[in-house]
């Protein structure tokens, strides 16, 4: 379990503009993240002696990061194999290499040309090799597809609707319409959800996140040198990641997981919520990884805010909205703001918790929880001010 | 690589068995002889008690549906293009293993949660026969 609650904090964060086509190599996104997170802390960038970054598709590899920003001594540059799973994970990483003496300063980002570079899901390769000998030839491929069986499996068991995936798309998209990084920004009405063509059903187009070029970072270190930096530190109070039995040989692999109307959130909630100290219920702003409006229904419910079976109702509730109980991703969040791998997510956390947030600012938002993954494995971080 | 074809299976030293099986249509799955755990996908040992003695064990072929989708858009469009809407299930086979696979012989709308199917072959690319599911007669 996350041992270090409140010993280190995110003290500064940077992106670039989401776009489609960033019409620039994925290593100059990353630098202009890095760059503008360190001068965000008022770090010199001399003083950095860490990067951390997850490397699923499109990426960059934090050692070329480390050259580009002519950082002298990276004592720790580290590439996770992973994607949106990973997203908290390279934070809770940052902390504890800072903890073991590896690193003082960590910048951790996420870099890809999503839509105009390498595009998930886009695969043409004529040979299933591994396991997709077993997925591939029978046209199961990409990650829409993965996504609606499990959420078809959530309908079989549940009766989970459309309706209810509806709700989560058009309040993000509100949310997005008060974002002015975000890259859809015009409101959506539930008919224009249920009017929107079916990709593989049980989804439509609404219910699948974009696909973006961008770069986002955060720099992490201990809380002591947070307090003498630009902002207010954002603690970090806890985090886990994993997930349970059988999760297969990649991510998309889920073809032996018990069951696909429960994911990663699951199994990783008792740590996450130990190791901060609170609850669901302290919780005043979440940021949940939505590669998909289904994905929130699992983690909602994995991570205690709902009992099993009950995410499409409370989200069909109002409850997610930014009046509501529980406030879900306040930016559009991968939906509707951009997909940078669910690292984005983080970065909202930090802005509603320093009140940065301007109109679709969380009032009093004293603790955030950002969450990363949608299937077997994942990770989740919980934040104060 | 300018033509598309459908992904083609390439066996390897664990699954060679199966895709043989598939080819003389029968659906062969491997089974620990030290504690009699199926075990699919194939691998050298056991995930339960970590044996590396294993057979094949031909199987009923029949199953149930577990989930499935219908894909409208497919990737890649140079070759699925023809096939949609087709539809993708997770099956339970009555032996306890799960696959991956398509759903035939019915109307893509007509598939039910745990609906009874069973297999049958159907020649697919590079000489590989994969195994198929229809609705139990
Ligand atoms: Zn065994």
């Amino acid at each position: 379990m996350f041992t270090l609650k409140d010993k280190y904090a995110i003290a500064g964060v940077g992106e670039t503009a989401y776009t489609k086509n960033s019409g620039t190599p994925v290593l100059n996104l990353a630098v202009e993240a890095c760059l503008k997170a360190a001068e965000d802390a008022g770090v010199d960038v001399k003083d950095i002696d860490g990067l951390i970054s997850y490397n699923f598709g499109d990426s960059v590899p934090a050692i070329a990061v480390a050259t580009a920003l002519g950082i002298p001594h990276a004592g720790y540059a580290v590439d996770f194999a992973g994607g949106g799973n990973a997203a908290n994970l390279i934070t809770l990483s940052a902390a504890a290499a800072i903890e073991s003496g590896l690193a003082k300063n960590v910048l951790c980002f996420r870099a890809m040309n999503g839509r105009s570079g390498f595009r998930l899901g886009g695969g043409r390769e004529m040979q299933a090799r591994g396991i997709t000998q077993y997925t591939a030839p029978f046209g199961w491929i990409t990650y829409p597809q993965a996504m609606a069986m499990w959420a078809r499996r959530h309908m079989i068991k549940y009766g989970t609707n459309a309706e209810q995936l509806g709700h989560i798309a058009v309040t993000f998209r509100d949310n997005a319409s008060l974002n002015e990084r975000a890259m859809q920004r015009t409101p959506i009405t539930m008919d224009d959800y249920m009017a929107s063509r079916f990709i593989v059903e049980p989804f439509r187009m609404l219910d699948i996140c974009l696909e973006s070029d961008g770069a986002c970072a955060v720099l992490v270190t201990g809380a002591d040198r947070a307090k003498d930096m630009k902002h207010k530190p954002v603690y970090i109070m806890g985090g886990a990641y994993g997930g349970g039995p059988d999760q297969g040989e990649d991510l998309f692999d889920a073809i032996r997981w018990p069951d696909h109307s429960r994911n990663y959130a699951a199994y990783i909630a008792d740590d996450l919520w130990k190791s901060a100290g609170v609850g669901p219920q302290d919780v005043d702003v979440a940021e949940i990884y939505d590669c998909f409006t289904y994905s929130i229904i699992m983690q909602l419910e994995g991570f205690g805010f709902v009992k099993e079976g009950e995410g499409g109702p409370f989200c069909a509730s109002g409850a997610i909205a930014r009046d509501g109980s529980l406030p879900l991703n306040t930016h559009g969040g991968l939906l509707s703001e951009a997909y940078i791998h669910g690292f984005n997510h983080v970065l909202e956390a930090v802005r509603q918790l320093r009140g940065d947030c301007g109109p679709r600012q969380i009032e009093g938002a004293e603790i955030a929880l950002t969450t990363a993954g949608a299937m077997t494995c994942g990770s989740a971080m919980v934040l104060r001010n | 690589m300018n033509e598309f074809t459908k992904p083609i299976p390439v066996p390897d030293a664990d699954s060679a068995p199966f895709w043989d099986g598939t080819r003389a249509h029968k659906l062969l799955i491997q089974r620990c002889t030290n504690c009699g755990t199926l075990r699919f996908p194939a691998r050298k040992s056991c995930g339960h008690c970590h044996s590396d003695a294993s057979d094949w064990t031909e199987v009923s072929g029949k199953g149930r549906v577990y989930s499935w989708i219908v894909v409208n858009h497919p990737v890649p469009r140079e070759v699925y293009g023809q096939e949609v809407p087709y539809v993708v299930a997770l099956i339970d086979l009555d032996e306890g293993v799960r696959m991956v696979s398509n759903i035939i012989g019915c109307d893509v709308h007509a598939v039910t949660a745990e609906m009874p199917v069973e297999v049958v072959f159907e020649a697919g690319q590079g000489g590989m026969v994969l195994p198929k599911f229809k609705p139990q007669a």
